[in-house]
């Protein structure tokens, strides 16, 4: 497998000046989770991983090769990414979405065959949404399209996935559902990257963790060096109280917090 | 994909009745059988020259027209992720007749209003996209202000040309405006034209129905997208071009057929795209035999008669769609 890589990235954000370069390395069995106030850029940072937008300066390595190097129908079949925000301006049922995913893996000239389906099947099947396959997408609720999006890049396959919140629009049980499928999917020597908005899902689901500062400051490391109280802290600008539970911290944030500075 | 052959082949069957059912009907009607023995090769020479000289030809120029209209309709409404795109919504009629006019109201006819209307129509396209990419991307709410303000512009020249006019010339250009299928265009580069762009449609088609979610998806499933794109672009313009200059300005085709078929078949473009010849085609070959036959001797122009069939469909199935 060949896994992405920042080179001293700075992603390219409107506005703002400077930013710390990125340099680590998703390897493979590794669970990320990047954590960062609204506009810190952490959908920029994965459309820019994904080879989607280019960066300030530094450079994305798949393997290897820089991104660059490789061509996009080769780069989407090593890395997957889940939207945030999806369009359905056409009317599609779920299992021709799901089957989409399968685009990177067929020739131009060849048609979806049995075995393409039943993959998507599948996969649709392990977020419980096969009993929809027939629905158009546009008629499902925004946890449901979660769930389609992410049976879609389970179809895809490939071995590093980038995920823009996963868990958005998801009730607990499915939250729980979808990081369990993550985390077993780095077991099969996958990589996973995603932003979230949840530290305490961050907690219990990561093994390594990046915090992204509004102001283009960044640290990463493992989660338990990451995921400390004053840095967390600072970087939501709310005071947090820790408790543990089952081994693992749990932060709630203080409930008179108004203004206060950390 | 056995659904597709199916859904293909009745559309086929259909439109080759249809078609039949063309060369049969007009000032001298002929039975179902005389076609088929003048088509055989046998029949009076009389019915060889109606059928194989005036009728036939102008059958498949209808039939060509609203297949190139209705597939390059449902290509720009995937191009811009907007069922609202249409060549006409997006100016390029409005070019294509100016261009047409302009020659006209100078006293030339024939080769060179078409050749005219031909050069309007792609000046008009790469106006609007050109305009509409801009210094950023083309971002499909851009383009489509862009083309229904072109579209507007145009429609101002039209009338001040229309003002402009002497007296005598003006039938022509009203009928014209009004989309008529010319008895005298050559069929076949557009049938070709028609038969390239639905064989393209194998390589082509999965490819635009991922990029029909978005081209950040697209991209991340592997497209080219800024390739695709412009290829798109390109054949859309150049099919609404060729068509404009069979039949001048016939509207709605390109913005009813795709999504009646979308509404009963699905978004799969490598049936809609073949789907939309077929049907667009039939559409304007029922409208030109009525055109021919609802007050003959005297004509009526297609674009009317289009306008008038297609939109009450259009309507009843939106309203009855989920």
């Amino acid at each position: 497998m060949n896994p992405l890589r920042a080179n001293q990235l700075v992603i390219d954000i409107p506005g703002r000046s400077s930013g710390q370069p990125l340099d680590f390395t998703v390897e493979p069995g590794q669970v990320w989770g990047v954590l960062g106030p609204n506009g810190a850029g952490k959908t920029t940072l994965l459309h820019t991983l994904a080879g989607l937008r280019s960066p300030r300066s530094g450079s994305v390595g798949l393997g290897k090769r820089s991104l660059t190097a490789w061509k996009r129908r080769q780069i989407s079949q090593q890395l997957g990414l889940v939207f945030q925000d999806r369009q359905d301006g056409f009317p599609a049922t779920v299992l021709e979405t799901a089957l989409i995913g399968r685009h990177p893996w067929l020739s131009p000239w060849q048609m979806e065959a049995g075995e393409d389906e039943r993959k998507a099947r599948e996969a649709l099947q392990a977020l419980d949404v096969a009993h929809l396959q027939d629905r158009l997408v546009s008629t499902l609720s925004g946890g449901e399209r979660q769930r389609v999006a992410i049976a879609t890049i389970l179809t895809q396959s490939p071995e590093t996935w980038l995920l823009d919140e996963p868990t958005n629009h998801l009730d607990l049980h499915h939250q729980v559902a979808v990081l369990g499928l993550l985390t077993e999917q780095a077991s099969l020597g996958r990589s996973v990257f995603m932003c979230l908005h949840d530290i305490n899902l961050a907690a219990r689901w990561c093994d390594h963790i990046l915090l992204l500062f509004p102001d283009g400051g960044a640290c990463w490391g493992t989660s338990e060096k990451m995921l400390v109280p004053s840095a967390l802290e600072l970087l939501y600008g709310q005071k947090l109280m820790t408790a543990e539970i089952d081994g693992a911290p749990v932060f709630v944030p203080a409930a008179s917090s108004g203004s206060q500075s950390v | 994909m056995r659904g597709y052959s199916r859904a293909l082949g009745v559309l086929g069957l259909v439109s080759l009745s249809c078609m039949l059912l063309s060369v049969s009907i007009g000032s001298a009607s002929l039975s179902v059988a005389d076609t088929f023995s003048v088509l055989t090769g046998t029949g009076t020479p009389l019915q060889q020259t109606l059928i194989l000289e005036l009728r036939l030809p102008r059958t498949l120029s209808a039939f060509a027209t609203g297949g190139l209209l209705a597939v390059a309709g449902a290509l720009m409404q995937v191009l811009l992720r907007n069922p609202l795109a249409d060549p006409y919504v997006l100016g390029l009629s409005g070019g294509a007749a100016v261009g047409a006019l302009l020659a006209m109201m100078a006293g030339v006819a024939g080769v060179v209003v078409s050749g005219s209307a031909f050069a309007g129509a792609l000046l008009s396209t790469f106006l609007v996209f050109g305009l509409a990419h801009g210094t950023g991307s083309w971002t499909p709410s851009r383009l489509l202000l862009t083309g229904v303000v072109v579209a507007a512009g145009w429609g101002a020249l039209i009338a001040l040309i229309l003002a402009m006019s002497p007296a005598r010339q003006l039938p022509g250009m009203l009928y014209w405006l009004m989309g008529d299928i010319s008895p005298a265009a050559n069929p076949f580069p557009a049938l070709i034209l028609l038969i390239f762009v639905c064989l393209l449609v194998f390589p082509l088609g999965r490819s635009l129905n991922v990029l029909a979610r978005g081209p950040m998806q697209a991209a991340a499933l592997g497209v080219s997208v800024r390739p695709l794109e412009w290829t798109v672009y390109i054949l859309a313009s150049l099919l609404t071009a060729t068509a404009v200059t069979i039949a001048g300005s016939v509207g709605f085709v390109g913005l009813i057929v795709p999504h009646m078929l979308r509404l009963v078949l699905g978004n799969d473009q490598r049936l809609i795209l073949p789907a939309c010849a077929l049907a667009g085609g039939t559409l304007l070959v029922l409208a030109d035999t009525l055109a021919r036959v609802v007050i003959a001797p005297e004509q009526l122009p297609v674009g009317v008669i289009t306008a008038l069939l297609g939109v009450p469909t259009f309507l009843y199935l939106l309203h009855r769609s989920r």
